[in-house]
């Protein structure tokens, strides 16, 4: 009999304490073993799981209102500043904002020691946090500096937004240069050296749900150790990529915008990350539950590492000056076993993803949904996918006197 | 027989004595440098295997100890944070000797204190700066 599940059943099954859970790496051997139709008939749904950086990441915080009133115009948040420019006591802090102060790349590689991702650790850890603005004053708005702390429970909300999460899939980084570079994929020896790449593979969220045909507006999922939404797809979102026959992208692709309450995260899944020569950013530990509708999205489900490829990108000089081109498709199995071979040369690997916290995610998720803790959601309306002919575009670079009507 | 890998810190006034000769020539030892440094301040450090007769590297530590020399393990110049560790693996490509190594199916990181040689690239390699030094092994940067 073929399978065919709401997400109502599911919750109706969670409630009674009857839901089947596997994670995205248990299910790949139950699906070799018993077939895709038995493998569908008895599992619900499939948990995954990711652990790695994601630079474009970020909180909104509301610090109440001062007495007097200030509305902040230039605020600093430990020294790292903080987008003011929204209402009174509004704030956005970025995870890669650095301290006005920070050498950067001055004396080259810098350190960036501590930045925006380090400041969002740090709240949801419960520290004290330094804010420090000034503002013009108003009729309304009178105070013009202030400098105080707050911590996390103090404050009215803390909304942890990230504009572009869950890359489905991510280049592998190389060198092909004769110098050490120092870049947000980590430090890459001269020479092809070392080949990084960043994703959990099998386990990521989106490679197990290629197509976006369960997950949309509104999915509840783990994010930084608590609950979160996907608020839209993510920036730079671009499902048109070229696909393998199981539907995974072979580069870059569909990528999600993901929004939760900060304050019943943990700073164990939201940590600050310092790139040596890069900058600083914030490390995301998140999970989305596939509710396994049908014998279709348990097949998706089921791809494993050997199947899911993704390309190496020289980071000396092709990703830089956005020259295009790889050298090559490697699969995630023979990434995450130590070695690739790039040009005929054996080229050590190494991740900038924690797979071991990617796990440990898929599974936290998976015992919240079989003890009751986790319900599924039906998302409002779903995200754009290959169908949705997106093209991603590149900055446009024009002499900006140049006159329209010439 | 002994081998034992360690740091030698040479406070300013007996940076320039010929230790190493010593070492050799009276007390019949085997020396391999891992590295050596002197720092603005004028300190040394010297990190070093010696190995030979355990009675003569006895007498030689003895000696060195009276020289005013600082004597430690190498083991405890860099210390790994598995608080801080996210197990992503940056550092295991970066370390030149597997002391940072990569364990698999587990996919996670683990230090072998005896491989390491302090040569400290992974301090800023990690992007969790789960990799620490002692304080005092700054100045030698």
């Amino acid at each position: 009999m073929k399978t065919n599940r709401s997400i109502e059943e599911i919750n109706a099954k969670i409630k009674t304490g009857k839901v089947v859970v596997f994670t995205a790496e248990e299910v790949i051997g139950l699906v070799k073993e018993k077939g895709v139709a038995a493998a569908a008939a008895a599992v619900d749904v499939v948990t995954t799981g990711t652990f790695g950086p994601m630079c474009s990441s970020g909180v909104f915080l509301n610090v109440g209102h001062s007495q007097p009133r200030i509305k902040l115009n230039e605020a600093y948040l430990n020294g790292v500043p903080a987008y003011a420019g929204i209402a009174a006591v509004d704030l956005y802090l970025g995870a890669t904002a650095l301290p006005l102060a920070d050498p950067a790349n001055r004396n080259h590689p810098g350190e960036f020691i501590y930045g925006g991702g380090h400041v969002i650790e740090d709240l949801v850890a419960g520290k004290k946090i330094r804010l420090v603005a000034t503002a013009y004053g108003t009729d309304c708005y009178p105070l013009k500096k202030i400098a105080t702390t707050f911590c996390l429970s103090e404050i009215n909300e803390a909304t942890l937004y990230n504009p572009r999460n869950a890359y489905q899939n991510y280049n592998v980084a190389i060198n092909l240069g004769h110098k050490t570079i120092y870049t947000y994929m980590g430090v890459l020896k001269p020479d092809m050296g070392n080949a990084n790449y960043s994703s959990a593979g099998q386990l990521s969220p989106l490679f197990n749900d290629p197509l976006l045909k369960t997950i949309g507006i509104g999915t509840r999922i783990f994010l930084g150790g608590g609950i979160g939404y996907i608020a839209w797809h993510g920036t730079q979102h671009n499902p048109s990529a070229e696909r393998a026959g199981n539907g995974t992208p072979m580069y870059p692709a569909a990528t999600l915008a993901l929004i939760g309450d900060l304050k019943q995260m943990q700073p164990r899944w939201l940590r600050g990350l310092s790139f040596l020569g890069y900058g600083a950013t914030l490390q995301v530990g998140l999970g989305i539950p596939i509710p396994i509708l049908n014998e279709e999205i348990m097949g998706y489900c089921a791809v494993s590492d050997q199947d899911i490829f993704a390309p190496i990108v020289d980071y000396h000089h092709s990703y830089p000056y956005r020259e295009g081109g790889n050298l090559g498709l490697v699969n995630y199995a023979e990434l995450k076993s130590g070695a690739v071979t790039v040009n005929g040369r054996k080229v050590p690997t190494a991740s900038l993803s924690s797979y071991a916290g990617a796990r440990e995610i898929a599974v936290s998720l998976k015992d919240w949904i079989t003890t009751g803790q986790f319900t599924l959601t039906s998302p409002a309306v779903t995200l754009p996918s290959v169908d949705a002919s997106i093209s991603l575009k590149t900055m446009p670079q024009r002499d900006p006197e140049e006159r329209e009507d010439q | 027989m002994i081998k034992q890998k360690i740091v030698l810190r040479f406070p300013p006034h007996i940076v320039e004595k010929p230790t190493i000769y010593h070492l050799i020539k009276d007390y019949d030892l085997m020396v391999n440098i891992l590295r050596a440094d002197i720092n603005p301040k004028k300190e040394g450090r010297l990190i070093m295997e010696l190995s030979g007769e355990e009675a003569n590297y006895q007498r030689a530590i003895e000696w060195m100890n009276k020289q005013g020399l600082q004597i430690m393990n190498l083991e405890q110049q860099i210390i790994w944070r598995s608080d801080r560790c996210t197990h992503c693996g940056a550092c295991t490509v970066i370390c030149p000797t597997e002391a940072l190594l990569f364990e698999r199916p587990e996919m996670t990181v683990h230090f072998v204190e005896e491989k390491c040689i302090v040569c400290e690239l992974c301090l800023r390699a990690c992007p969790a700066r789960a990799m620490e030094t002692l304080v005092d092994n700054a100045n030698f940067k």
